[in-house]
């Protein structure tokens, strides 16, 4: 008896040394990249800091541009997916089941394809863009759509899967609302959830995007970051470490917000009448 | 208005309320996502599939991938080869190893939610700002090279192999071990304690366990793992791209290069048969995960 205790004292005993040891390993490999940005960035060529590269960022011109282009898009493409997202999936989880897997696999599918392979085909299409309707980079949000399209999916399917769609939009309809009111009063309150993940994960992804942008030839924060980095690799540096930090930012708010205990689920009941209720008042 | 839907509306419209015939009214619903989609899912992917079997004057050919065969071609799908099945295998063992760390303490602790969402955060970090990472620190004006080289280990002093495929190696591993970790703990939950209680009061050792018991149970969620993460470093462009910007010696920056016309080798067609080429080996690979995926899912 002492003797198996012994041997699970010392196996414990490795276990946390082994535990331990990984941990910091990882910790070592992941962190000093992300803090060594964040030392280039402030020193100075003397080896003092300086914050001298961060306050550069506002006298390239192309920069700014960037920046705003990227998040002019981050803008538009989540906006442009949860409208196109959003009534889509309840109209296919109410009236069309049968489309359901069809519906998940497309969404699903430009996982498979790498977004190199996507550009290619991507590219005549743009050319006719430009020359037909518009070469304004903006054009990208298009593409972007597609891109957040498998990630958006599963947040969006989480939170539909979470709330009864079917009863709540019966009750609704049985009280007299009609299809916007429905969805703009019942699902959409009950998915907040789900809709601010979907739409953090597509910031956080537009804003990181580099392929696409940099195949057709606009200038979006990534492809920019790439050109600004040959003149001058503090500043760039800097700029990167800013959107790496928002989109952190984005990314912990998604982790906080996924974390928080669903009620909706405990209590049916509670999630029929809730919003009902809201809808009468 | 499709030709395949209209004879439908027009048989319903003589009994239009009768009920039971009126879904060709609901595909209305999923006309918007699925014309987006085909617009600019769709089509893009046929423009690549047809495409590479056209000539410049859009009459049928092969010659795109007879083209395949230029030994600049050859060199990058050995060389992109090469780079995915490295950062593969290390990846996976790395982040096997960091799953089995996490997932012998507690299951709800501050720890593992912390490295898990890291993971998820981390899993995603490509491109650009990951190859600025390893420059600001490994980089020839990084503090760790200067760092080692003021006390005397100079790392580089055959040559910068950051810039090269060792450094690209290195730098995707900081992506791949992640998304090993966020692939392979849901198989190392599903091991269950008791197996492990059985095996010894059977008598079996903890190199038993391992060898008989556990190590058979994972190893298709390990095999599978190492081709997801394959056909992640496979297609990979972004980070190359910043890091490497001479030789191109990645398939996916071939790609970019016979569609650029910058340095007047503009070849769509022929970008367009090494996208296919990339497409085919990256299916394969995963339908062989989805495959060894089922096969765990038996089990764990």
């Amino acid at each position: 008896m002492a003797l198996t205790r012994s041997v699970q004292r010392t196996r414990r005993l490795k276990l946390q040394a082994f535990r331990i040891a990984i941990f910091a390993l990882a910790a070592v490999f992941f962190l000093i990249p992300l803090s060594a940005m964040v030392e280039f960035s402030t020193r100075a060529n003397n080896g003092s800091r300086t914050l001298e590269y961060w306050q550069s960022i506002t006298t390239y011109p192309e920069m700014t541009d960037a920046i705003v282009a990227s998040l002019q898009l981050a803008v538009i493409t989540s906006l442009v997916m949860l409208v196109l997202l959003v009534p889509t999936m309840v109209w296919v989880r109410l009236k069309l089941r049968r489309l359901n897997r069809i519906v998940e696999f497309i969404c699903l599918l430009p996982l498979t394809i790498p977004a190199i392979v996507l550009v290619v085909g991507l590219f005549p299409m743009y050319i006719w863009l430009g020359t037909n309707l518009s070469d304004s980079i903006l054009t990208l949000a298009l593409a972007y759509v597609v891109l957040v399209l498998p990630y958006c999916y599963r947040a969006l399917d989480a939170g539909l899967g979470a709330i009864d769609v079917k009863t709540l939009t019966e009750a609704a309809r049985s009280l007299g609302a009609g299809w916007f009111t429905v969805m703009w009063r019942i699902i959409v309150p009950n998915i907040s959830n789900a809709i601010l993940n979907a739409t953090l994960l597509s910031v956080a992804l537009v804003l990181g995007e580099y392929t696409i942008a940099n195949n057709l030839l606009y200038n979006n924060l990534q492809v920019e970051l790439v050109h600004l980095g040959r003149a001058s690799a503090g500043t760039s540096i800097a700029v990167a470490v800013g959107s790496l930090f928002f989109a952190f930012v984005l990314l912990v708010a998604i982790a906080f917000v996924g974390g928080r205990p669903r009620r909706q689920r405990a209590d049916p009941v509670a999630a029929v009448a809730g919003p009902v209720q809201a809808s009468q008042a | 208005m499709t030709t395949a839907g209209s004879p439908a509306v027009t048989a319903n419209v003589g009994r239009p309320l009768l009920g039971g015939r009126r879904f060709s009214l609901d595909w209305l619903g999923a006309i918007p996502f699925l014309a987006y989609v085909a617009a600019f899912l769709i089509l893009p992917s046929a423009i690549v599939g047809v495409g590479a079997f056209l000539d410049a004057n859009n009459s049928f050919t092969l010659d795109n991938f007879v083209h395949l065969s230029r030994s600049y071609i050859v060199t990058s799908t050995i060389e992109t080869t090469f780079v995915s099945a490295v950062t593969a295998l290390l990846g996976a063992s790395l982040g096997a190893l960091l799953s089995y760390a996490i997932v012998t303490g507690s299951p709800n602790g501050l720890l593992r939610r912390l490295v898990v969402s890291a993971s998820g955060v981390l899993a995603q970090f490509g491109g650009v700002t990951l190859a600025f990472a390893f420059i600001a620190s490994i980089g020839p004006a990084g503090f760790v090279y200067l760092f080692a080289q003021s006390h005397g280990v100079d790392y580089y002093a055959h040559g910068i192999w950051l810039f090269d495929l060792p450094g690209l190696n290195l730098v995707y591993l900081y992506f791949q071990i992640p998304l090993m970790v966020l692939v392979f703990l849901p198989a190392l939950d599903g091991i269950k304690p008791q197996w492990r209680e059985a095996a010894e009061s059977l008598g079996g050792n903890t190199w038993h366990y391992w060898r008989h018991i556990a190590g058979p149970l994972l190893f298709p969620a390990f095999l599978g793992a190492v081709l997801l993460l394959f056909a992640n470093s496979f297609s990979a462009y972004a980070t190359a791209n910043a890091l490497i910007n001479q030789g191109q010696p990645m398939l996916s920056q071939q790609i970019a290069g016979a569609l650029s016309s910058e340095v007047g080798a503009y070849e769509p067609g022929f970008a367009k048969a090494i996208a296919i080429q990339m497409i085919v080996i990256v299916t394969v690979v995963t339908v062989l995960y989805t495959v060894l995926q089922r096969r765990t899912s038996r089990w764990l």
